[in-house]
């Protein structure tokens, strides 16, 4: 390592280059990974490193992206030293040779004993007495399988409780999300399981599964062909950043017209414009403004939580203009007259609950759905995020607004789609959950239900709703096991199951982190397994436009750390060889079918066997032709892959699908779409009640430099030193009211916890109303988050209302922290 | 020694967004280098050898008014500024003349100053730095920040040098070539 980063070591030509989809943000751009000895370098000549470029001299702009983050040195388990490399792929069409600030960082988040890395947990470590240990594998499976067979032996399986991701990208993946389910699912057969952002195990997207569509149909290039695009409670150039950056942004510059009058012969291409519904100025719009120019640009800042009402009053306008499509309605849908109905609100209605006036209101209807010059409805995609994932009712407002997309045809179409945009990236191959209704599974621990709490790549403890109530109820159940274990001198393995069993019997709860780092569950945990992430392991995903990539392995994982699949087999095979040791024949069977050497052998497992002949039924994004689908052939489409689902393996390349339902026929038994009445009904009493008490909407989410929660990104001084701690933001007049000056630190509460933050006064922020970063290391804002969720048990994430306090002044933020405005303008 | 004082809004056009702009600035700059660096010392080093350069007087900056000039190299653009508030790595008699590197750290593309906020801002994928905070990225596609170029500041001659570089400089293997 060069403290001085003043220069860097280029690969050699003959450096071996694999490839790498980024392992952060749903838009999965393609990278390549070189990777040569540690004591050789290439030179500075074109024909002397691996690049190909021309090191004697300047470079020009764009020619390249290559920063000291995106090299490291690495160390495989026979000792050999490597130098990497990590950069952006110019032939990846989703992100032509762009990164991110978070897919540039890759490199340097690989292991690295002297690098910010080392904190990696390297073995299984176990809490004994009253401190962390390194153990072995067998000990580690030896208390925890020797637990879980107590557990299903004295009360099945509902004692035994996960927290675990269900995606793609790292912490997740095709192989890991089959073997996990696999081990959940089919072998322990426990419904108490969540998901690592949500308290049950439920879609995000109910509704529009409901309504016949699936969240993600289209391609990015669909956002170069549209004529609006309407951004939907996203925040795409901080959250979905080269999607943005390399398809949206060409559009709104007016780069691809000429594609569009190719493709669209006979029809109008007027200039595009793009208009936003979100109650905050996000820095996206602000870039917006600058590159489509203001007066292409809509902002419809409703009021918080009041999405239902915008799409309701849009819906009933389009329909009293005529601004639907009769002929599609009434061939391929269903249920149009009842949505009609119900949604029916006048845009005077709409503009009184939404805060918008209804000449804005107006402006948008037209520029969405008014048929252009050449007769023709316009091509309007809509995307959408956490504003109506974590917004006021997750099901009612997809239910309205896959309506008013409906009426308008903006499915379908090249140039339109109504899709999510994304977090993480995709990856879900799973047997299917096995119960029969959603459970609220932080209640249920709170409720000192469960004597076994696993949180599997996720980490609750900062991204809950409602978290400083699970947090209070999970330290107090796992101290009832640490002060038994702790009595335990001397105990052999056996025995101390015994006394964890019998402590859970007492309330206890014996909690296990399975996860890349410590994270802030150290502090409940018992037993905590290391974790690989891609690159150290093979991994399939897919990103928001369902293109499939493999992340190719290059080195190994630190110490015993293993893949999750591999971990999942673990504790299988040894669940299978105690329940053989009892003969217990029945028992031993449901444990088996995970003799897997590799994670290669997982995505065979799973991925390519669904809808195969006499396979049980798998719930798989990659459906019934994910047989075509092999490393092999994955290694040969490289960072370009293949979209799902493949249609045929032809030529010797897989054939995927670009957008689906261009046919009309949709994902409902009789192939119509499902129009779905959304009555509007104003917000939760939960959270009316927080809004009638307190005066600050405690808006919240993501931020571009920051990955999930921290989990890397916390040990990197570049993010550290500019966010110590979940930042505040308010308006300079709320702050000057309450006496606070940026990089003071707020107390934020409400009846539901209190959390602490850095103020950041930003004159963008409305009067009463915040920004607060979500999942933050330091400073949790789920703490200040109602437990309310909507009839699917998907929280309201986005609305809370609390009072704000000033706890003190930290001089080092305000020496150190920029407060100057995140938007660009 | 070649300077050129540009107002903000010549600057801001120079540093437009297109890469014809980019390109103009970064292979012909406004100001060539001055004669060839002194040979490095003989001796074992494990630092690049950054040769001092002077780059202005104290009395000649004004805030609002920024300074182009070339470190190390003539195909190095850089920047000082007069912030009027002290800042790190800050020189001058109120320690509020820093310079950075004009070239943002992602790809290479120019950064403009605004002089209102006292932020270095690129056109092209909408990274900002911090002036006054030792080129902080505020938000945006670097995972860098911006390279501050060290000063040093003769309090007889007034003369501002340039000494070295904080930072990775865009579009090199090492800072100096």
């Amino acid at each position: 390592m060069d403290n001085q980063s003043d220069r860097i070591t280029l690969p050699p030509v003959n450096a071996q280059r694999t490839n790498m989809t980024c392992h952060f943000c749903i838009v999965g751009c393609g990278y390549n990974v070189f990777k040569w000895p540690e004591n050789v370098e290439g030179g500075r000549a074109p024909s002397q490193n691996a690049l190909g470029l021309d090191y004697n001299k300047q470079l020009p702009p764009l020619a390249v992206t290559l920063t000291p983050a995106m090299t490291n040195v690495v160390t495989d388990r026979d000792g050999s030293r490597h130098r990497i490399m990590i950069i952006p792929d110019r032939e990846c069409v989703v992100n032509s040779g762009l990164s991110s600030t978070r897919g540039g960082k890759m490199a340097t988040y690989m292991y690295n004993a002297d690098g910010l890395t080392r904190e990696r947990l390297k073995n299984p470590r176990l809490y004994v007495g009253d401190q962390w240990i390194d153990t072995d594998w067998d000990h580690a499976m030896a208390i925890y399988a020797g637990l879980l067979k107590r557990t299903l032996d004295k009360d099945g399986p509902n004692g035994i409780v996960f927290s675990a991701f269900d995606h793609g990208g790292a912490g997740g993946g095709f192989e890991n999300t089959w073997a996990t389910g696999k081990l959940m699912f089919t072998a322990l057969q426990t419904p108490m399981v969540r998901i690592h952002n949500r308290p049950a195990y439920n879609s995000e997207c109910h509704a529009t599964r409901e309504m016949g569509i699936g969240e993600l149909n289209n391609s990015y290039e669909d956002a170069e062909l549209a004529d609006v695009i309407m951004a939907i409670g996203n925040n795409a150039y901080e959250t979905q950043t080269n999607y943005f950056l390399n398809h949206w942004v060409p559009n709104l510059q007016g780069g691809t017209a000429d594609k569009k009058k190719q493709r669209f012969a006979g029809e109008a291409t007027p200039t595009t414009r793009i208009i936003f519904v979100d109650p905050r100025r996000t820095p996206t719009i602000a870039i917006a403004e600058q590159v489509a120019g203001a007066g292409n640009v809509l902002h419809l800042d409703i009021l918080p939580g009041t999405d239902v009402a915008l799409f309701n009053g849009l819906f009933t306008h389009v329909v009293e203009q005529g601004w639907i499509d009769r002929d599609f309605i009434n061939q391929h849908t269903n249920g149009f007259d009842d949505a009609v109905k119900t949604n029916r609100m006048s845009l005077e209605d709409a503009s009184k609950a939404t805060g918008i006036p209804v000449e804005k209101l107006r402006t948008a209807a037209e520029w969405a759905y008014k048929p252009k010059a050449s007769g023709q409805m316009p091509r309007t995609m809509h995307a959408y995020e956490k504003g109506i994932i974590w917004g006021n009712d997750n099901y009612l407002i997809q239910s309205s607004l896959v309506d008013l997309v409906l009426a308008t045809h903006n499915v379908g179409r090249r140039g339109t789609g109504v899709v999510r945009m994304g977090g993480h990236q995709e990856g879900y191959t799973r047997p299917p959950y096995p119960g029969d209704s959603k459970i609220y599974i932080d209640q249920q621990l709170i409720h000192g239900k469960g004597r076994m709490m696993t949180w599997w790549g996720s980490n609750n403890f900062q991204t809950s709703n409602n978290a400083e109530a699970l947090r209070e109820a999970v330290l107090r159940r796992s101290q009832i096991v640490k002060g038994a274990m702790q009595k335990a001198k001397g105990a052999t393995d056996a025995q101390l199951v015994d006394v964890i069993f019998d402590a859970t019997n007492k309330g206890g709860l014996f909690v296990t982190s399975i996860n890349l780092y410590p994270t802030k569950l150290a502090e409940a945990a018992h037993l905590m397994l290391p974790a690989a992430h891609p690159g150290e392991a093979n991994l399939t995903s897919m990103n928001g436009e369902r293109r499939m990539r493999l992340s190719q392995k290059f080195m190994d994982a630190p110490g015993s750390a293993m893949p999750d699949s591999l971990i999942a087999a673990r504790i299988a095979n040894t669940l299978k060889a105690m329940y053989q040791a009892d003969g217990n024949a029945t028992m031993a069977a449901r444990f088996s079918g995970f003799d897997w050497k590799t994670e290669e052998d997982a995505f065979n497992d799973g991925f390519r066997q669904v809808g195969q002949p006499g396979v049980a039924k798998i719930d798989s994004q990659g459906g019934a032709t994910g047989n075509l689908v092999t490393y092999e052939r994955l290694r040969a489409a490289g960072n370009n892959g293949v979209q799902l689902p493949v249609q045929s393996y032809t030529g010797s390349k897989l054939v995927g699908t670009e957008m689906l339902y261009t046919d009309s026929k949709f994902d409902t038994p009789d192939g119509k779409a499902q129009f779905k009445p959304a009555p509007w009904n104003g917000l939760p009493k939960t959270v009316a009640q927080q809004k009638e008490k307190y005066r600050f909407w405690i808006n919240n989410g993501r931020n571009n430099e920051v990955w999930q929660t921290a989990y890397h990104d916390q040990y990197n001084e570049f993010i550290r030193a500019r966010y110590p701690m979940a930042y505040i933001e308010l308006n300079p007049q709320d702050a000057k009211e309450l006496n606070l000056a940026a990089g003071d630190i707020v107390e934020v509460f409400n009846d539901f916890g209190s959390t602490y933050a850095m103020a950041y006064p930003t004159k963008e922020i409305k009067p009463n109303q915040t920004f607060m970063m979500f999942g933050y290391v330091n400073g949790i804002q789920g703490d200040v988050t109602t437990d309310w969720t909507d009839r699917n048990v998907v929280p309201y994430y986005k609305g809370t209302w609390a009072n704000l306090r000033r706890v003190g002044s930290m001089d080092d933020y305000k020496r150190t922290v920029s407060f100057k405005s995140r938007r660009f303008a | 020694m070649s300077k050129e004082t540009l107002s903000r809004r010549t600057f801001l056009k120079v540093s437009g967004t297109s890469v014809a702009a980019t390109a103009a600035v970064i292979v012909k700059p406004a100001c060539a280098a001055t004669a060839a660096p002194a040979a490095a010392p003989q001796t074992s080093h494990t630092l690049l050898p950054y040769v001092p350069k002077s780059v202005a007087s104290a009395s000649q900056m004004t805030q609002g008014q920024p300074l182009v000039f070339s470190y190390p190299d003539a195909a190095s653009p850089c920047v000082a500024v007069k912030l009027g508030v002290s800042a790190p790595g800050g020189v001058g008699p109120n320690q509020d003349i820093v310079a950075y590197s004009m070239m943002c750290t992602h790809m290479g593309c120019p950064v403009a100053f605004d002089s209102g906020t006292n932020t270095f801002k690129c056109g092209c994928h909408y990274s900002m730095f911090d002036a006054e905070k030792s080129g902080q990225m505020i938000a945006g596609q670097a995972t860098e920040n911006l390279p501050r170029i060290r000063l040093s500041y003769d309090e007889k001659t007034g003369r501002i040098s340039a000494t070295g570089i904080d930072g990775m400089l865009y579009g090199r293997q090492a800072n100096v070539l």
